[in-house]
């Protein structure tokens, strides 16, 4: 809509305005051809004028219509498909711990109980170290190592979760078997209160070993976020603080950290999104069983993105799969309110939600 | 008898479902290019998602272990048209496979113990229990990792039907079926899942296949059968327990062969099916499917016994020969004959 304001006065006014419109283009070529008045004929280049604009303004507003669409069509079929299983167990979809599809019983208690333990425990793993790497980037790295460093932890994030699945039956799960889970056990197992946390053989398929390979997973997220956030924080606030005399650690913990706190904390909101939603590798090592819940990291157990993707083929009748696409729903419900959260904080405190790439 | 090519077959036919027999199936499908130039693909998705198919009409064929009920014969007649048969193509075993280091003894299991094991009553390797049927085998004193399918399964149905049958506290508590709510355990994904979790993880037991046990290198436990005898899986303990049930098998051939009588007869036998719809609407693939089934079913039964599974017991066979003979193609008997 560049033209009408080019076209509504003077040049230096209409600059300002553009400029705030965000026409930057449009303010050069303005310039350039030295016309006030005649903005708006310069501005479409004397070729296609108000027909071009509009048929240009249609299209766009097509491919915007179809994602929207895109979006409207997934939720009304996944509601549709879900609203069989939904209406014969009502509250108890959501509060029973019961899958047991032969008797027509699903309580998704599990699952959700499942999703929301794993990605916890992969949060609590990753973000001290996606946020320390952030801060060793922005704050200490010398620039030369800058944007390596940044380049390989965010290579992370664009390894296929099925090679991450991999990776974690013939390594990772073995390992922690052996080096982290039998220790536990062994730690843990008279302690009580703490020995519910060990119930269990020590499987290298469970709620740990899937948390573990989450955190991997969501690390380059938080941290890519996290290292945009830090890098807002203004530079005469550290100025400040060193020139009180602070050392470069007491400057991170007064100036920069509590500046960009909101900011990190939004960051560890959207790599819990990710983990969410993440099927795969959880898949492929979270022991994939409907049990009952259990305060054990040593328990397997399903994920909902997990169960989703191992029951869907199998679901033989009609409430069977109807309750896999009421897990969706639900699972769909959690990511969704997760992401919103993550960028109300992150555009409320901590700036622009373009530069931090979410 | 089918040896060469048939003029006007179909050169490919697609199936899915069952794991338990893919070991054969591989080897037939082999085989069977190598005689008629027609290529046959299958794939092993398990048995439920194999019943889901033939429902669907999306493959020419399916394999399952575990019978369509009648809920699921009356919605797949909607795309068929007609009831899908049930055509028998192999018996195996399902054998109790475990993973003990430094314990190179055979162990000796009952249906109530694996029962217990399976429920996470008997929590350790060297539970009296376990003890009380292994006089003079060190047992470790470490925690049972119990593993179980996670997909719908055929082998699932016949090995919790075994336990439903010989344990009244399975009976109470997990049931039958293709799916059961597992005490505890790790799911894993058809007959090579579960075998592949329990050579990866040393303590663990699961049930398979035998040809996959075998292929795993897997020891497994002989089972203590319906005369108190300790049985060893194998071909022949499994055809004793086919030969135990061929008389009373009811006409659709819907039925199960565990915990069969017979001193020799292995307890926990499977009987697996190739799932058709008996009308046919495509010629090339009906006379291509029922040739492939004739052969399967008579010819490829040969190969049975070097994999461990046991060929179908004769009587079995002649009424399979009925089940093809029946299929039509647009009204017109399919199988040519030869």
């Amino acid at each position: 809509m560049c033209y009408l304001l080019a076209a509504a006065g003077d040049l230096a006014q209409t600059q300002i305005l553009i400029r705030e419109s965000g026409c930057s283009v449009a303010v050069q070529a303005a310039k350039h051809r030295r016309v006030s008045s005649a903005a708006r004929v310069t501005l479409n280049d004397g070729r296609g004028g108000a027909w071009g604009d509009r048929t240009f303004q249609a299209v766009t507003f097509t491919f915007a219509a179809i994602i929207l669409l895109l979006i409207v069509t997934i939720f009304v079929v996944l509601f549709v498909d879900a609203r069989v299983a939904l209406a014969k167990e009502g509250l108890r979809f959501v509060t029973g711990q019961v899958w047991n599809p032969t008797e027509g019983v699903f309580g998704a208690l599990p699952y959700i109980y499942g999703t929301i333990f794993t990605s916890l425990i992969g949060l609590v793993i990753a973000t001290p170290i996606a946020v320390g790497a952030a801060l060793f980037i922005v704050e200490y790295a010398p620039a030369w190592l800058r944007a390596p460093v940044s380049f390989v932890v965010e290579l992370l994030a664009v390894i296929p979760s099925v090679i991450y699945g991999f990776w974690g039956i013939a390594v990772l799960a073995p390992f922690l078997r052996d080096r982290l889970e039998r220790p536990l056990k062994a730690a843990l197992g008279d302690v009580p209160g703490l020995n519910q946390l060990v119930q269990g053989p020590a499987r290298g398929r469970d709620m740990l070993v899937a948390g573990v390979i989450l955190a991997i997973m969501i690390l380059p997220t938080i941290m890519s976020v996290a290292r945009e956030v830090i890098s807002t924080v203004p530079g005469t606030q550290r100025e400040g603080m060193l020139a009180l005399g602070a050392t470069k650690w007491e400057m991170i913990r007064g100036a920069v950290l509590p500046y960009a706190r909101a900011g990190i904390v939004g960051a560890a909101i959207l790599g819990l999104g990710r983990a969410i939603g993440e099927t795969m590798a959880v898949t492929m090592l979270i022991g994939n069983s409907s049990t009952k819940i259990s305060w054990s990291l040593l328990t397997p157990g399903y994920t909902m993105a997990s169960a989703i993707a191992n029951q869907f083929a199998d679901a033989n009748n009609s409430l069977h799969f109807s309750a896999i696409i009421g897990v969706a729903v639900i699972l769909l419900f959690v990511t969704g309110a997760v992401n919103l959260v993550a960028r109300l904080i992150v555009s409320r405190f901590g700036g622009d939600t373009r530069a931090t790439g979410i | 008898m089918i040896n060469g090519p048939f003029s006007g077959e179909a050169n490919g036919l697609n199936g899915a479902g069952a794991t338990f027999p893919q070991v054969l199936y591989s080897k037939w499908f082999d085989e069977y290019a190598k005689v008629t130039n027609v290529k046959v693909n299958y794939q092993g998705t398990g048995s439920g998602a194999g019943k889901n198919a033939i429902r669907d009409q999306t493959v020419d064929f399916a394999g399952s272990d575990s019978p369509m009920s009648d809920a699921e014969l009356e919605a797949a007649k909607a795309k068929c048209g007609e009831t899908i048969q049930h055509i028998p193509t192999t018996l195996g075993a399902i054998v109790v496979a475990y993973n003990l280091p430094n314990v190179s003894q055979k162990l000796k299991l009952d249906g109530d113990v694996i029962a217990k094991i399976f429920m996470e009553q008997v929590k350790k390797w060297n539970d009296p229990a376990i003890a009380a049927l292994n006089p003079g085998v060190t047992l470790p004193n470490e925690e049972i990792i119990t593993v179980h399918r996670s997909d719908s399964s055929g082998t699932t149905d016949n090995f919790t039907s075994y336990l439903n049958l010989v344990s009244p506290a399975w009976a109470a508590g997990p049931k039958s079926g293709s799916t059961v709510q597992w005490p505890g355990g790790i799911g894993a994904n058809g007959n090579p899942g579960v075998a592949s979790e329990v050579k990866n993880n040393p303590y663990a037991i699961g049930y398979v296949e035998l040809a996959f046990a075998k292929q795993n290198s897997l020891a497994y436990a002989d089972v203590k059968n319906k005369e108190g005898q300790f049985v060893t899986a194998s071909a022949a303990s499994v055809t004793a327990a086919g030969q135990a049930f061929a008389p009373t098998a009811p006409a659709d051939l819907r039925f199960k062969l565990v915990n069969a009588p017979g001193a020799q007869s292995y307890p926990i036998t499977a009987i697996t099916w190739i799932l058709v719809c008996p009308k046919q609407t495509d010629q090339a693939k009906a006379v291509a499917l029922t040739r492939m089934l004739w052969w399967a079913t008579h010819s490829g039964q040969q190969f049975n016994e070097a994999l461990d599974y046991a060929p179908l017991p004769p009587a079995i066979v002649v009424r399979a020969e009925g089940f093809i003979n029946a299929i039509t193609v647009n009204g017109q008997k399919a199988f040519p004959g030869k």
